[in-house]
C-alpha cells in the first residue's frame, strides 16, 4: 500500500523550532476527574442546540446535554457524571474570552456512564445513516476549526479524494503524533466508516516527515486492516497541514477563492476526527474527551493527556506543575496560531489541542514595533503568495478597497509574514482588524442595504397610492360630468318638470334613469357612471331639500318687508339682516356691501324715500340670493359627492 | 493571577532591522578593506566623518520631527546610508563633499520623505548624484590605485588633505596625485579605468589601445578590479546569510553581461567588454549593496528581476553613450522611479485566484 504519492509543493512557509520532543516523548496520560466541568453549550461553529438538563438535574457520563435544533446544531454531552449545578455565561475558550452560556456540572466522581450502544454492522448503513450518528455524537473537526463533521460530510458529493490530515505541522503540539502512535487501528477503522459515508474513491494519510513513529503506525494498521489508503509523508514545512496547503501539496491543485475543497471533490478530516468517528459508530461513545498537548519550558511536566471535554484549563496546567513567571502566557494552540487566555477558568472544549506555557526566554514578546523596510521576507513566505507588507501599508491606512484588490480575504492568518519580520511588526494583528472592520462595514452595508430598500418600497407605495387616488378622482369627475350631461338632458327633454325643485326630486328617480342612459352613452366606465349618478341624485335630492328651505325662509322675509312699508325701520333692519344672512350664505359679494352702505344712510332727510329704496333693494337682494341659493345648492352637493366618493 | 496577552504568532524570528544592516555593513568589510588598500587612508577618513554626520543629521532631525531619537538610530539604517555615500566618492575629496551629500541623503532623501521605509530613492545614490552634479571636479578626482604610486600618503597627511586640501608640507591634492603617478602619465590618467577608457574611445583610439595604459592588468582597470571582487565576496556572503535574495544581483549583473557581451561582439575594439564591465566602478558594490536596498527595491521576486534588469541595462547604456563615465547612481535612481509601476504588474497570483487573474483588468 506504500505506492509512492507525487507530493507538490506549495509557496513559501518557513521553519520554526519544531519543539515537538518536549511532550511527545511519553505515552497520553489520563488526568484525575476535575471538581467541577464547564461544558459551553456550543463549541463548534454553527448553531447552538436545546438545553435537555436543568440545574439541579443529575447526569450520567454521555447523557446528552443538548439536542441538536437546526441544520448545523451539534449536541454535547456529560464528559463524566454528577449534578448540573448552573446553565449561565462563563468565560469562553476564545481570544476575546466572551461569556458563553456554559453548563457547569459538579462531578461525583463515579464517572458512571449511561449505556453505550454500537451502531450494528455499520458499514452496511447508508451514508446518511452514519452522517446521522455522527451528528448524535456531537463530533466536530478536531484539528482546531470545529467544524461539525457531519454537516462537512453531508455537504460532499462525489468524493475522489478523502485526505486524512495527519500532518501537524504546528510547533510544540503532538496531540495527533500521540494519536497517530497510540491509536493507530481505531484511526483506520473510523477511516473506514469515512469511506463508507462518503463512497470515496481515494484515501490518502499525510503526515509530516518529522514523525517517523506515527507513519510507521499508520502504515501498519492500514496494511493490517487492507484498506484502500496510503500514507502520504510530506516535507516538515510550517504551515504544510492547513487544509488549502496540503491540498496543493497532495494534488497540486488550488482550492478556489471562493470556493471549498468538495468543489473540487475533495474532503479533509483530521486523525483526531476519525477516532472520534470510531468511538462513535463502533462503541456507541459520543465526543467526551480528546487529547490536549500540555507544552512549554513553564511546565515541569509537560505531555499529552485525554482531557474531558469542560476541564477547566487550570486543572489540567495544575497537573503539568506550571512554574508562571510575571509575565507567563497561556497559549491554546501553538506558537504560531494560538492565542492566549487571561483566565485559567475558560474550559478545554472541542478545538482545544494544545496548552502552551512558555518561558519568557523561549518566546520571547515582541520587540518594538519598527518601521516596514519593505525587505519583501514576509512575501517569501505567504503560503497564500500574497503581498503582505502591501495588506500591511493599506490595513494601517484602512483602504478597504485595496485590500480586498489584494486579496486580505485570502490571508489564511498563519502568521509566517510576521514570524520573519524584522521590523517586528504584528502584521496578522493588522489584517485581522482589517478583516474584522472589512466585516463591520459589509454589516453597515447591509443594514444601509435594508434601510434603502425599504424607504424606496415605501416611496413606492405612496406613489401608488396618489396615483390610485388620482385615478379614482378622475373617475368621480367623469361620472359628475356624466351626471351633469344626463341632468341637462333631463331638463331639455322635460323642461316642465325641472321648473321646481320639488318636482324635480319627486321625480329624481326617473331622472336618474335617464341620466343614467345618457351617461352610458356618453362615459367610458359607463356601469361606475350609473352608480355614481344614483347617488348623485341622492345627494341632489338633500341639497335641494336645504336650498328649499332657505329659500322658503328669504320669501318670508321679502314678504315681510312688502307688508309693512310704514313700519320702514323695522323692515329696513329686518331687510338688512336678511340680506346680511343671504349675503353671507352665498359668501359675501361687492353688492352686498353697498347694500348696506346705502341702507345706513338714515339720518338723511330723505331718509324715509331712501330706506323705501333700500328696502326694496334688500329685497331684490334677497330674491337674487335666494335664486342663487339654488344653483348653489346643486353646485355644492356635486362638490360633496365628488369628495366624499 | 493574570495572564499576558498577546496576538499570534507568538514565536519570532531572531533578526530584525538592525541585524539585516549589521549583516549589510559586515559584509562591506572586506571591500572596504581593498579600497583602504588600494586607495589610502583616505577611505576610512571618509567613512568615519560620513557615519558621524549622518547619526548627528538623523538625530537633530528626528528631534526636529518630534520622533523617538533611539530606536530610529538603533536600526543602523542612517551608518549603512553614509557608508555607501563614503565609499563612492573620491578618498581625498574634500570634508564639505561627504558633508553635503550626507546631510543630503539622511535629512532630504530619508527624512523629508518620512525616514526609514518611506524613501522613493536610494538615499545614497540620491546623495551621490547631487555630488557629482555639483561638484564634478572634486567628484572625479580619484587616486591612482597604489600599484602606480610612487609614495604612500601617511594618515596623518591623509586627514589634513581632507581637511584642508593640504599635505603637512603644504602639497595640494592635485600635485599629491600628479607626484604619485610619476613622469610619463598626463593628469588625464588619474582617471578611473572607466573614464580612461571613455575618454579615449571618443578620441578615436581603439579599445585595445586605450587598454594599453599602465592603470590596467589583469581582467581590467588595477585596483578597481580588487575592489570589485572584493565587494563581490562580500555580496556572496549576504546571498548565503539569505540576508538578500539572489534576484536583483543576479539579474543586475546577467544583463550587463549579455549587454556588454553583445556590444563586444557587434563592435569588436569599439567597446568594453564584459571584464571591464563587471570588475569596473561600482559595479559589485551596486549589484550587491546599492539596488538590493530593500525601501526603494521593487518587492516581489519578478519585480525585482525587472527591476534589477532595468538597472542592469540602465548602466551599460549611460556608460556606452551616456555623459558620465559610470552610472550605477543614475541607473539605480530611474530604476527606483520605476518601482511603483513594477510592482503594479509583478504582483503574485494568490492562491487560488486562477480565473481571477484572467479576467482583471
Amino acid at each position: 500500500m506504500a505506492s509512492a504519492i507525487k507530493i507538490w509543493s506549495f509557496p513559501g512557509g518557513v521553519h520554526p523550532p519544531e519543539r515537538k520532543t518536549l511532550a511527545n516523548q511519553t505515552a497520553t496520560a489520563t488526568t484525575e476527574l476535575p471538581e467541577k466541568v464547564y461544558v459551553p453549550v456550543k463549541q463548534h461553529i454553527g448553531a447552538e442546540g436545546q438545553l435537555l438538563v436543568q440545574p439541579g438535574d443529575t447526569v450520567l457520563r454521555g447523557q446528552a446535554l443538548t439536542q441538536p435544533g437546526m441544520s448545523g446544531g451539534l449536541p454535547v454531552h456529560a464528559p463524566s457524571s454528577g449534578t448540573v449545578i448552573n446553565i449561565a455565561e462563563h468565560t469562553s475558550n476564545h481570544p476575546s474570552g466572551i461569556p458563553t452560556l456554559t453548563i457547569t456540572i459538579k462531578l461525583d466522581g463515579k464517572h458512571e456512564s449511561i449505556e453505550f450502544t454500537a451502531v450494528e454492522n455499520p458499514l452496511e448503513q447508508s451514508p446518511q445513516e452514519l452522517i446521522k450518528y455522527i451528528r448524535e455524537a456531537g463530533i466536530a473537526g478536531l484539528g482546531g476549526a470545529a467544524y461539525p463533521t457531519a454537516q462537512k460530510l453531508s455537504q460532499t458529493q462525489n468524493t475522489e479524494l478523502l485526505i486524512i490530515n495527519g500532518v501537524e505541522c504546528e510547533p510544540y503540539i503532538v496531540s495527533d503524533d500521540r494519536l497517530m502512535r497510540e491509536h493507530a487501528e481505531e484511526i483506520v477503522s473510523g477511516i473506514t466508516i469515512l469511506q463508507s459515508a462518503l463512497q470515496a474513491q481515494q484515501t490518502i494519510v499525510a503526515i509530516e516527515d518529522n514523525k517517523p513513529e506515527a507513519i510507521q503506525a499508520m502504515r501498519q494498521a492500514i496494511e493490517s486492516a487492507s484498506i484502500e489508503a496510503a500514507v502520504a509523508v510530506v516535507p516538515t514545512k510550517y504551515p504544510s497541514g492547513g487544509e488549502k496547503q496540503l491540498i496543493q501539496l497532495l494534488t497540486g491543485k488550488e482550492v478556489p477563492s471562493n470556493g471549498y475543497p468538495s468543489d473540487m471533490g475533495i474532503l479533509m478530516q483530521n486523525v483526531g476526527t476519525a477516532y472520534a468517528i470510531h468511538e462513535a459508530i463502533y462503541l456507541g461513545k459520543p465526543l467526551m474527551e480528546r487529547i490536549v498537548t500540555l507544552t512549554g519550558e513553564a511546565l515541569q511536566k509537560p505531555g499529552t493527556v485525554w482531557a474531558l471535554l469542560g476541564t477547566p484549563v487550570s486543572h489540567l496546567l495544575d497537573s503539568a506543575s506550571l512554574q508562571a513567571s510575571s509575565k507567563q502566557k497561556v497559549i491554546i494552540g501553538g506558537p504560531m496560531m494560538g492565542y492566549t487566555i487571561s483566565d485559567l477558568e475558560v474550559p478545554v472544549v472541542k478545538s482545544t489541542n494544545c496548552i502552551l506555557c512558555p518561558t519568557e526566554s523561549e518566546l520571547p514578546a515582541t520587540g518594538h514595533e519598527m518601521a516596514c523596510i519593505r525587505c519583501g521576507q514576509c512575501e517569501q513566505v505567504c503560503p497564500a503568495s500574497l503581498l503582505p507588507q502591501q495588506l500591511y501599508w493599506y490595513a494601517k491606512a484602512s483602504d478597504h478597497d485595496a485590500l480586498k484588490q489584494h486579496h486580505l480575504k485570502d490571508c489564511i492568518e498563519c502568521g509566517a509574514c510576521a514570524y520573519v519580520c524584522p521590523s517586528e511588526i504584528p502584521l496578522v494583528h493588522y489584517y485581522r482588524k482589517a478583516k474584522a472592520e472589512i466585516r463591520e462595514e459589509l454589516i453597515e452595508q447591509q443594514k444601509a442595504d435594508i434601510a434603502r430598500q425599504r424607504f424606496e418600497a415605501r416611496q413606492a407605495r405612496l406613489e401608488r397610492e396618489k396615483q390610485a387616488r388620482l385615478e379614482k378622482h378622475k373617475k368621480a369627475a367623469e361620472a359628475r360630468q356624466a351626471a351633469l350631461a344626463a341632468r341637462a338632458a333631463a331638463a331639455e327633454a322635460d323642461p316642465t318638470e325641472q321648473s321646481t325643485a320639488d318636482t324635480a326630486a319627486n321625480n329624481g328617480e326617473k331622472q336618474s334613469k335617464v341620466a343614467a342612459a345618457i351617461a352610458r352613452a356618453k362615459a367610458k366606465n359607463a356601469a361606475q357612471a350609473e352608480s355614481a349618478t344614483a347617488e348623485d341624485d341622492k345627494k341632489a335630492r338633500v341639497a335641494e331639500a336645504v336650498a328649499r328651505a332657505k329659500a322658503k325662509k328669504a320669501a318670508q322675509a321679502e314678504s315681510a318687508t312688502a307688508e309693512d312699508d310704514k313700519k320702514a325701520r323695522v323692515a329696513e333692519a329686518v331687510a338688512r339682516a336678511k340680506a346680511k344672512k343671504a349675503a353671507q350664505a352665498e359668501s359675501a359679494t361687492p353688492e352686498d356691501d353697498k347694500a348696506k352702505q346705502s341702507s345706513q344712510q338714515s339720518d338723511n332727510a330723505e331718509a324715509e324715500k331712501k330706506r323705501r329704496v333700500a328696502a326694496a333693494v334688500a329685497r331684490a337682494k334677497a330674491k337674487k340670493a335666494e335664486q342663487q341659493k339654488q344653483q348653489n345648492s346643486v353646485t355644492t352637493s356635486e362638490r360633496g359627492d365628488s369628495e366624499s366618493s | 493571577m493574570s495572564f499576558f496577552i498577546a496576538s499570534s504568532p507568538h514565536n519570532h524570528v531572531r533578526r530584525n532591522t538592525q541585524w539585516v544592516m549589521q549583516q549589510v555593513l559586515l559584509a562591506m568589510v572586506p571591500g572596504v578593506l581593498a579600497q583602504v588598500w588600494i586607495f589610502g587612508w583616505g577611505v576610512l577618513i571618509q567613512l568615519a566623518f560620513a557615519i558621524v554626520t549622518a547619526i548627528v543629521a538623523e538625530s537633530l532631525f528626528l528631534a526636529f520631527r518630534d520622533k523617538p531619537i533611539k530606536p530610529a538610530l538603533r536600526d543602523n539604517t542612517a551608518i549603512l546610508t553614509a557608508a555607501l555615500l563614503a565609499v563612492s566618492i573620491p578618498p581625498l575629496a574634500p570634508w564639505w563633499v561627504i558633508f553635503i551629500g550626507v546631510i543630503f541623503s539622511i535629512v532630504v532623501v530619508k527624512q523629508v520623505f518620512g525616514g526609514v521605509g518611506q524613501n522613493i530613492f536610494n538615499p545614497a545614490m540620491a546623495g551621490y548624484v547631487l555630488l557629482l552634479v555639483s561638484f564634478p571636479v572634486q567628484m572625479t578626482q580619484w587616486m591612482p590605485p597604489a600599484h602606480l604610486a610612487t609614495f604612500n600618503l601617511s594618515f596623518i597627511d591623509s586627514l589634513w588633505l581632507f581637511f584642508t586640501q593640504y599635505t603637512t608640507d603644504g602639497f595640494s591634492v592635485m600635485q599629491v596625485t600628479m607626484v604619485q603617478l610619476g613622469q610619463g602619465i598626463d593628469a588625464v590618467s588619474m582617471a578611473t579605468p572607466l573614464d580612461h577608457i571613455r575618454n579615449q574611445l571618443s578620441q578615436g583610439y581603439t579599445l585595445s589601445e586605450s587598454l594599453n595604459s599602465p592603470i590596467f592588468g589583469g581582467l581590467a582597470g588595477l585596483g578597481w578590479q580588487e575592489v570589485n571582487m572584493a565587494y563581490f565576496l562580500g555580496g556572496a556572503y549576504l546571498v548565503a546569510r539569505r540576508v538578500i535574495t539572489w534576484h536583483i544581483p543576479v539579474a543586475l549583473l546577467g544583463t550587463l553581461l549579455v549587454a556588454s557581451g553583445l556590444g563586444t561582439t557587434f563592435a569588436i575594439d569599439q567597446l568594453p567588454g564584459v571584464n571591464i564591465h563587471l570588475l569596473s566602478g561600482a559595479t559589485m558594490l551596486g549589484a550587491f549593496f546599492i539596488a538590493t536596498d530593500p525601501v526603494s527595491a521593487a518587492t516581489s521576486n519578478k519585480g525585482k528581476v525587472i527591476y534589477a534588469a532595468l538597472i542592469g541595462v540602465l548602466v551599460y547604456v549611460i556608460r556606452t553613450w551616456g555623459g558620465y563615465p559610470d552610472a550605477m547612481a543614475f541607473a539605480v535612481l530611474l530604476a527606483n522611479l520605476c518601482v511603483p509601476t513594477i510592482d503594479y504588474f509583478s504582483k503574485p497570483r494568490p492562491y487560488g485566484n486562477v480565473k481571477a487573474k484572467e479576467s482583471a483588468e
